[in-house]
């Protein structure tokens, strides 16, 4: 399939406002994490928001997704609530989850996100059974399942696509390949050579690979892919490049200590997709660098008042610790 | 006399009722539309409500489990079926990380898990290490999950229904030696709430609390006993989790005295449960320690040679219960009556599983 047509316009301004939402989102909660009020784990995506900002808006809001413990981004992306989202990484009552679920556990049914976990592929069979049910209800929604380079070293990545695959199921899978499992490279996890997407096209779905920290290139496959999945014919599988600048779960910077290198990482923060997208735009003209800063005051106004939200809201009380373990109606 | 059908005509009719009742709900699983349709438990189901809702599977248990919740999730709900519970092993991490917890996690901001899965429990014939294990303490254990273990015709139809209507992931944990057991069933739409336990005999000497094929074994045990004078209060827990503690532990005040039976490991089993709980909640009405009636701490062998004394048996029961009261109780009859070899549960059974 082709990846980019380059005749085919893009929402450029809204690519660009939407890349530092999520930036300025993850940033945020680096600078703050050290004050030790957002007392759970974080995996920060920073230099990984051109996959999400593209996806988000090629998708509907009626259209479902899910994803893994790397989600803040996924979920904004969406259009999940930012300040419930924060308010729910500062444990609070407010918080998307009810402080139930920190980080790693997101959801805004409102928007269509069905769920992030902390498992890893533990989503894939879910977000596939969600293109189950759509498929069944003949409706022309698509399931989006977000995922790591990790998740296809897992048992149940290769059950769901199979079963994808043989269903002819409304699911879009997005492979953001950042090159490690927190210190692991791909090279001890699957074999040099190999790309991810070739194999995954031995299971029998179209599957393809492009640059993730081109936010139009990400567009581009996935409107091409979403439009033929809601034609009817059956799931897509697209794995981007990408890198995430910080380290794998905290807010600090983590070249230093061995894993991998200054040099490795500079070569890809030259490659800033937002940093880059933005220059582009600006010079072709397509936005004014009035534009640009006033997309960069409302991104900081959103986030100061998201953080302003989180803190201001009372915790959860300690005798909601035993709730909702059992759905108690019908919700759905 | 009211119409009496078999365990698999039950499931089979709670199954046809709740896929007429909710003309979105999914049934699948290994060989759900083959020509031995599971023991008979899904036949008919296939050409009643067609391919899209009735649908063998891939072997793929963990994926499929995913698959489920996600479609239950979007307002499908699913009942998928494992001939063995063994083979669903595979689907832990689903079961555990995503059925259970996806209420709790989300805070209870997210659409219910409307998901039953069937597990049949095999025993007898060399099933052997890997095809006969009864983990039902494993899943009980899982805050966020519902188990059931239904020992009659009735009580497999109602718990069916009541779990597929029930907006949590139940574990229904059929016994293969039940699957011909007959018995009265009310036609239609007939449930019976999750969490309630069955009394199936009163009595004042003792309290027997028992589950599945177990409580067949108890009921041939409560007759000999009767007929020697010992009175019993014979629990069918049904429910497991969760488990009628209200029940339990009123028998228990009463009688004075505990035997928990379970089908499987005496460790973190729930006759451990139901002893532990008894005595913290009733020391002072115990009258003798509680004791534990349950398969040996070692995996199922599968020659028949082997297995003559894996399973416990109605003149166990009684023998126990003897010890307990510190009377002499003759099991020859028990015995005398046996009419199958020990590792089938009728002529009806002909193996291989």
């Amino acid at each position: 399939m082709s990846l980019f047509d380059p005749t085919a316009a893009f929402p450029r301004r809204e690519l660009l406002l939407q890349m530092k939402r999520l930036r300025g989102l993850e940033e945020a909660i680096a600078a703050r994490y050290p004050e030790g009020q957002m007392r759970c784990p974080v995996h920060l995506s920073t230099g990984q928001e051109a996959v999400s900002a593209a996806v988000g808006l090629v998708l509907r809001p009626s259209d479902l997704a899910v994803s893994g413990h790397r989600a803040h981004i996924h979920y904004l992306g969406k259009g999940g609530s930012m300040p419930r989202m924060v308010a729910e990484i500062y444990g609070k009552a407010t918080g998307c989850s009810r402080g139930k679920g920190g980080s790693m556990h997101l959801i805004d049914e409102s928007v269509g996100f069905k769920g992030s976990t902390a498992i890893v592929g533990g989503t894939v069979p879910v977000g596939t059974g969600l293109g189950l049910s759509i498929k069944r209800r003949g409706t022309d929604q698509v399931a989006c399942v977000f995922l790591g380079d990790a998740v296809v070293e897992e048992g149940v990545f290769f059950e769901s696509v199979n079963f994808a695959v043989l269903h002819q199921l409304p699911v879009l899978y997005v492979c953001e390949n950042n090159l490690f499992s927190v210190y692991s490279p791909l090279t001890v996890r699957q074999p040099t050579g190999r790309a991810i997407h070739e194999m995954v096209a031995g299971l029998g779905i179209p599957a393809a690979a492009g640059d993730g920290n081109n936010p139009e290139a990400v567009y581009a496959a996935c409107r091409e892919a979403v439009a033929g999945i809601r034609a009817g014919r059956g799931p897509v599988f697209l794995e981007f490049a990408t890198y995430r600048w910080r380290e794998h779960c905290g807010p600090h910077f983590d070249n230093h200590i061995g894993y991998r290198s200054e040099e490795e990482f500079l070569a890809w923060k030259d490659r800033d997709p937002v940093v880059t997208y933005q220059r582009k735009l600006l010079d072709v003209a397509a936005v004014t660098e009035a534009d640009v800063a006033g997309m960069d005051q409302a991104v900081a106004d959103e986030v100061a008042a998201a953080f302003a939200f989180a803190e201001s809201s009372p915790f959860p009380p300690g005798c909601t610790a035993a709730d909702d373990i059992y759905a108690t109606g019908a919700i759905g | 006399m009211s119409r009496q059908i078999s365990y698999a005509q039950a499931i089979n009719e709670a199954t046809m009722v709740a896929m007429e009742r909710d003309s979105r709900m999914l049934c699948f699983g290994l060989g759900m539309d083959d020509p031995k349709r599971i023991f008979g438990t899904t036949g008919g189901l296939v050409e009643a409500f067609g391919r899209e809702r009735v649908f063998d599977m891939p072997t793929s248990e963990a994926g499929m489990t995913g698959i489920a919740i996600g479609a239950s999730l979007d307002g499908a709900r699913c009942l998928m079926t494992h001939q063995r519970l063994d083979f669903f092993l595979l689907a832990l991490d689903q079961l555990v990380n995503n059925a259970a917890k996806w209420q709790y996690m989300f805070g209870g901001q997210s659409s219910p898990v409307r998901l039953v899965i069937r597990l049949i429990l095999g025993r007898g014939w060399g099933q052997g290490p890997t095809h006969s294990q009864s983990l039902q303490s494993w899943f009980a254990h899982i805050p966020g999950l519902k188990v059931v273990m239904p020992t009659f015709p009735a009580d497999a139809k109602g718990l069916l229904l009541s779990g597929i209507f029930d907006d949590n992931p139940v574990l229904f944990l059929e016994h293969r030696w039940l699957h011909n057991l007959q018995g009265p069933v009310p036609e239609g739409d007939h449930r019976i709430p999750l969490g309630r336990a069955a009394v199936l005999s009163q009595g004042t000497d003792i309290t027997i609390v028992s589950m599945s094929y177990m409580t067949v074994e108890a009921m041939h045990a409560v007759n000999v006993l009767r007929e020697a004078g010992v009175s019993v209060d014979l629990i069918d827990l049904r429910s497991i989790r969760p488990l009628d503690w209200d029940t339990v532990l009123a028998s228990v005040r009463k009688t004075g005295r505990l035997l928990a039976i379970d089908t499987s490991h005496a460790m973190c089993s729930v006759a451990s449960e139901v002893v532990a709980t008894a005595t913290g909640e009733c020391f002072s009405a115990m009258k003798s320690a509680p004791r534990r009636l349950t398969v040996p701490d070692h995996p199922s062998p599968t020659s028949p040679a082997l297995a003559e004394r894996f399973y416990p048996r109605a003149e166990d029961i009684v023998m126990t219960v003897a010890d307990m009261l510190g009377v002499g109780i003759d099991t020859s009859p028990l015995l005398a009556a046996r009419i199958s070899p020990h590792d089938v549960p009728g002529d009806w059974f002909k193996g291989p599983f």
